[in-house]
């Protein structure tokens, strides 16, 4: 295994937020009675024409802008031609040739805090097929033509991973990437993200791609891990086995976990791209250029910089906090409403991570809204609380019990003890009890010292200041 | 350039045009008179020469993003030759 | 004034206004001849007397009520190519026999708020693909003048029912002459504008960069009247021209004094019928006479236009006519065993010959290895044609010549050869490539009788002072005023 290359690259379907379509004025959303949204321009009547639509292009400009890409000021759109029963015109209308955007990429964290730069060759804009159900009837497969037009932005990268990590990774800081810009709003399950990943192999060492395969349609990042290892496995056992890997398309089958080669739909598709004559060029002018830049909003590269300088954090902290629009609003919320900045980023990377992830939520699903998670680390920070008590209060906070983090401290009586007075008690009580711990203190175990402050811990049920005792344990046994 | 049957076959599989042995011949004879006409073409040096495709140069108009259209399904739906439950049905695809 | 079966538009337009007759008597006069001359000529493909006569009535109640539109209750017919709501429409095509358009293209929205009433659909090779109106599934149409006669095409039927009075004027849509062709066919006066005048939208298209809407009519002051109708930006179509409607006869009575008309060389060679050359030659003499000077120009490249169209145009069309696939409308065959089984039979069944022979040429020129050689190298073959024709306008302000090399043929003459066939296009073709506007209007008749067509080449917009010309040469003659005895 280790002799072997992965080579990857990932086209991603974006479906654009526009309220109509790409080239017609049908509605958008997601959900409705069976070709109830295609009118005649959806429907490829005889005689019905595309009309471009403004929000479409924006959103490309937006995201070639947010990614360093060259925007193209002027491209074509052409005609990819191929018959099938949920593409009306028997041609989609895409981009070739001359796409909206070029070049372009984007910056990935993997695991060990290591970043890569995936670049990214190309996002074309393109409209979306129908759907069709193949369950529903008995001998017949049903065609719906309300997705049908779809505004679609396809993202493309140069085949520049070399793991099914890495392309997770990816796949998951685009997915961030084009909510963040809300040109995407990211629902995979309703498809509007779809991954068709680019699989080869080849030696260490061979400059030559191999023979690629490609995964279509994988909406899941859980699937996207399953089906590239599956697939990887399978080609190296094909090639160790002396076969030679065919071009294909091929589909993730979740049930067995296994990649398959679709039915040849055609060997090698000719699909006879030219200009499409209905379509004047495209022409994005310096004026809306302008518009959109000066619209755009903090860019995550930008957002993590200034992270880490305005707040002191951690590159990698940084990284972390400002990838995804939601948790760096979080965490702007928590810090603005009074709380240290590195102990918030501490709590929302530790705490809030675990639980969010335990319970497979997204930040803003979070029973632990911005402004408790500050009143929280705030009361750390007074001394009100110690550390390990705070995670206690955060439970019972996640939990619902109660709703504000003072509530919970007095319901519980969880108040840190700081009043020297009633420390040294507690300290007393336990150095009686502590003789054999005394000596070896006394004889230069330090680790004793530990000892009795933990018994002092204990005693006070886990309340007592631990700095504060630490000092007073001290003290009275020098 | 004369295109062989295996051509005409080919080409009429990608156009999903049903076309019978003697169709092929036909066809066949029928455009190679086309292709020589069409051949003329090819001497001509046409280096650094833009291809034209609308007579006035053209831009693409945009529209505003706003949803014009309500649902019109029955007479959209009136000349389809097989529909169920608002579906349109075609022969059951098999993936 | 009185009104006759042979009204112009003009004329009709006056006898309606001084009451002479309605609107619903018009159409009912139109509709019986159809009905009358429909088994000769079958230049119609579908008629609706009931639909027709309400319209008709609307147009008198509106008249009555005061309402004002310049066309009010005169009587139009439609090339089956238009979409018109609730109508069938069938692009001469098996394919559509049974279509009901559930929507009307901007076209005939314009006319008919114009005031026209709709008349019927009037036949046309299939998918607008032919010169002699024989390659549609409802049967030829024949030439009013001599039935043994092609009137031309792919717009057969709208020249012929013109021609033969079944209507006052009709539309008609031109890619590689299809207007214009059947105009000198018929004697009469045809026009396609410049490319993006007239809206596409609700027009089937056959090829997209080169089809245009245009009128039929006897008179370039009919034609002028029509073109204002049909013409206007539309936001339902992303190659419609976003410039202000214009009145295409303002300019009709201006003289043509100091008019320099360009003669291509290439217009006057070898392969013009010498009775039609002689015709032409006649015809510039008028014209000079008239105040214009004649100028030799030269356009090189446009011996290209015939092999450059028989690429862009099959190319286009092969891509437009996929969506005719059995699926959503449309002839879907009897029986099949699987989904490639129905698209394969039920488009074989749909189409004609012509129109399969033409897709899979231009499926050919589109597929992988041929693009460049062929699509790309036509497309800049367009631009050459276009330079060359803006040289010319350097020194002339409209180009002239023959509109065909033939007059009209005999039936089955040249159907069996497809090359002899695009060659009755080889004047017309280059307007279409280029975007320019043109027309034809009659100018004599050869050693036989048969018409002769002028054709007008005008640069870009130029369509007013083209009908200023057409209609100054009708004013000094009268060819375009005679009518065949049927």
């Amino acid at each position: 295994m280790a002799q072997w290359e992965v080579v990857i690259g990932l086209e991603t379907h974006t479906q654009l937020t526009t309220a109509s379509k790409i080239f017609s004025g049908s509605s958008t959303a997601f959900g409705a009675a069976p070709n109830t949204q295609a009118n005649v321009v959806d429907l490829a009547m005889p005689g019905a024409l595309p009309v471009m639509n403004i929000g479409a292009v924006e959103r490309a400009v937006k995201f070639g802008l947010a990614i360093g890409a060259k925007i193209n000021q002027r491209s074509i759109f052409a005609r990819k031609n191929y018959f099938y029963p949920d593409l009306p015109k028997g041609y989609q209308i895409s981009q070739f040739e001359t796409p909206i955007v070029v070049g372009g990429s984007i910056t990935i964290m993997l695991d060990d805090g290591v970043t890569k730069v995936v670049e990214l060759t190309r996002a074309h804009l393109e409209e979306d097929a129908g759907k069709s159900v193949h369950e529903q009837f008995d001998n017949e497969s049903g065609v719906d033509l309300n997705r049908a037009g779809t505004p679609l932005l396809e993202i493309v990268t140069e085949p520049v991973m070399r793991s099914a990590k890495e392309a997770i990774a990816y796949a998951k800081t685009l997915h961030n990437l084009v909510r963040y810009l809300d040109i995407c709003d990211g629902n995979m399950q309703e498809g509007s993200f779809r991954c068709d990943v680019n699989v080869s192999v080849r030696p260490f060492g061979q400059n030559e791609f191999g023979t690629r395969r490609e995964i279509k349609n994988l909406n899941s990042f859980k699937f996207m891990q399953q089906a590239i290892d599956f697939e990887v496995q399978w080609q190296i056992a094909e090639i160790e086995d002396g076969r030679k890997i065919q071009q294909a398309t091929v589909l993730f089958n979740p049930d067995t976990g296994e990649t398959k080669a679709m039915r040849s739909k055609e060997d090698a598709m000719d699909y006879r791209y030219f200009p499409d004559p209905d379509l004047p060029p495209l022409v994005v002018s310096d004026e809306m250029l302008a518009r959109i830049k000066a619209g755009m909003p903090e860019l995550p590269e930008a957002k993590c910089a200034r992270f880490s300088s305005q707040y002191g954090l951690s590159r990698y902290d940084a990284m972390l906090l400002s990838q995804d629009g939601a948790t760096a609003s979080y965490f702007e919320t928590a810090v603005n409403a009074g709380a240290d900045a590195k102990l918030v980023a501490n709590w929302m990377l530790g705490e809030l991570s675990a639980a969010l992830n335990r319970e497979d939520k997204r930040i803003e699903q979070s029973p632990v809204n911005a402004v408790r998670l500050s009143n929280l680390v705030a009361r750390i920070s007074d001394g009100t609380i110690s550390h390990k008590i705070a995670k206690t209060v955060f439970e019972a906070l996640w939990s619902g019990e109660a709703a504000s983090v003072d509530n919970v401290i007095d319901a519980k009586g969880l108040k840190q003890i700081s009043d020297s007075g009633a420390l040294e008690k507690i300290v007393d009580e336990v150095l009686a009890n502590s003789a054999a711990q005394i000596a070896d203190y006394k004889a230069g175990k330090e680790k004793a010292l530990m000892s009795i402050v933990g018994m002092v811990m204990k005693s006070s049920g886990g309340k007592a200041n631990p700095a504060q005792v630490n000092d007073i344990v001290r003290r009275k046994l020098a | 350039m004369s295109l062989s049957s295996q051509d005409i076959e080919r080409i009429a599989h990608l156009a999903r045009i049903r076309v019978t042995p003697a169709d092929v011949l036909d066809v066949q004879a029928k455009l190679e008179g086309i292709f020589k006409l069409i051949d003329e073409m090819q001497a001509v040096n046409t280096q650094g020469i833009e291809p034209m495709s609308h007579g006035l140069d053209m831009v693409l108009r945009l529209r505003d993003d706003a949803v014009t259209e309500t649902n019109h399904r029955e007479k959209y739906q009136k000349n389809a030759p097989q529909t169920a439950e608002g579906y349109f049905l075609v022969p059951k695809v098999i993936e | 004034m009185s009104w006759n079966t042979f009204s112009t538009v003009a004329e009709t337009v006056k006898a309606l206004d001084d009451k002479k007759v309605s609107a619903v008597e018009l159409a009912t006069h139109y509709l019986d001849r159809a009905d009358a001359l429909q088994p000769i000529l079958n230049a119609y493909v579908t008629l609706d007397r009931e639909k027709t006569l309400t319209e008709a009535k609307v147009a008198d109640d509106n008249r009555a009520a005061g309402v004002a539109a310049p066309l009010l209750g005169v009587p139009i017919a439609h090339k089956d190519i238009y979409l018109i709501d609730g109508w069938r429409t069938t692009c001469g095509s098996r394919m559509l026999e049974n279509f009901v358009a559930p929507y009307s293209s901007t076209v005939v929205r314009n006319m008919s708020a114009a005031g026209m009433v709709t008349l019927g659909k009037l036949n046309m090779d299939e998918f607008a693909m032919g010169s002699s109106n024989e390659t549609s599934y409802f049967g030829t149409v024949k030439n009013p003048w001599d039935t043994s006669r092609v009137p031309g095409g792919s717009s057969g039927g709208s020249a012929a029912s013109v021609a033969a009075g079944l209507t006052p004027a009709s539309t008609g849509t031109d890619t590689g002459g299809s207007i214009r062709q059947p105009a000198m066919f018929c004697n009469l006066t045809g026009l396609k504008p410049t490319y993006g005048i007239c809206s596409r939208f609700g027009i089937i298209a056959f090829a997209s960069s080169l089809d245009q809407a245009g009128p039929f009519a006897q008179t370039a002051e009919d034609c002028a009247l029509l073109l204002s109708a049909m013409a206007g930006f539309d936001t339902n179509d992303a190659t419609s021209l976003d410039r202000p409607k214009e009145n295409y006869s303002l300019d009709l009575a201006k003289r043509l004094t100091g008019l320099r008309i360009g003669l291509p060389k290439e217009f006057f060679g070898e392969g013009v019928a010498p009775g039609i050359a002689k015709a032409v030659d006649e015809a510039l003499a008028v014209y000079r006479k008239l105040g214009a000077t004649t100028v030799e120009v030269s356009l090189p490249n446009v011996k290209y236009s015939v092999p450059a169209y028989y690429v862009v145009a099959p190319a286009e069309a092969s891509s437009n006519l996929s969506r005719f696939d059995g699926v959503r409308y449309g002839h879907r065959a009897a029986e099949y065993t699987d989904l490639m089984d129905m698209y394969k039979r039920s488009r074989a069944e749909g189409f004609g010959a012509e129109v399969k022979r033409r897709i899979l040429i231009g499926t050919y020129v589109l597929s992988h290895g041929y693009y460049d050689a062929y699509y790309l190298q036509a497309g800049k073959l367009r631009r050459l044609i276009a330079e060359d024709f803006k040289r010319a306008y350097e020194v002339c302000d409209v180009v002239m010549g023959p509109t065909a090399p033939e007059t009209a043929f005999q039936f089955g003459s040249k159907s069996d050869d497809p090359v002899k066939m695009y060659l009755n296009d080889i004047f017309t073709i280059c307007a279409n490539l280029t975007g320019q506007p043109a027309m034809s209007h009659p100018c004599g008749v050869d050693e036989n009788g048969q018409h002769v067509g002028m054709q007008i080449i005008g640069n870009y917009l130029d369509e007013a002072r083209m009908l200023n010309v057409a209609h100054q040469f009708q004013l000094a003659t009268d060819w375009h005023t005679c009518h065949p005895s049927i």
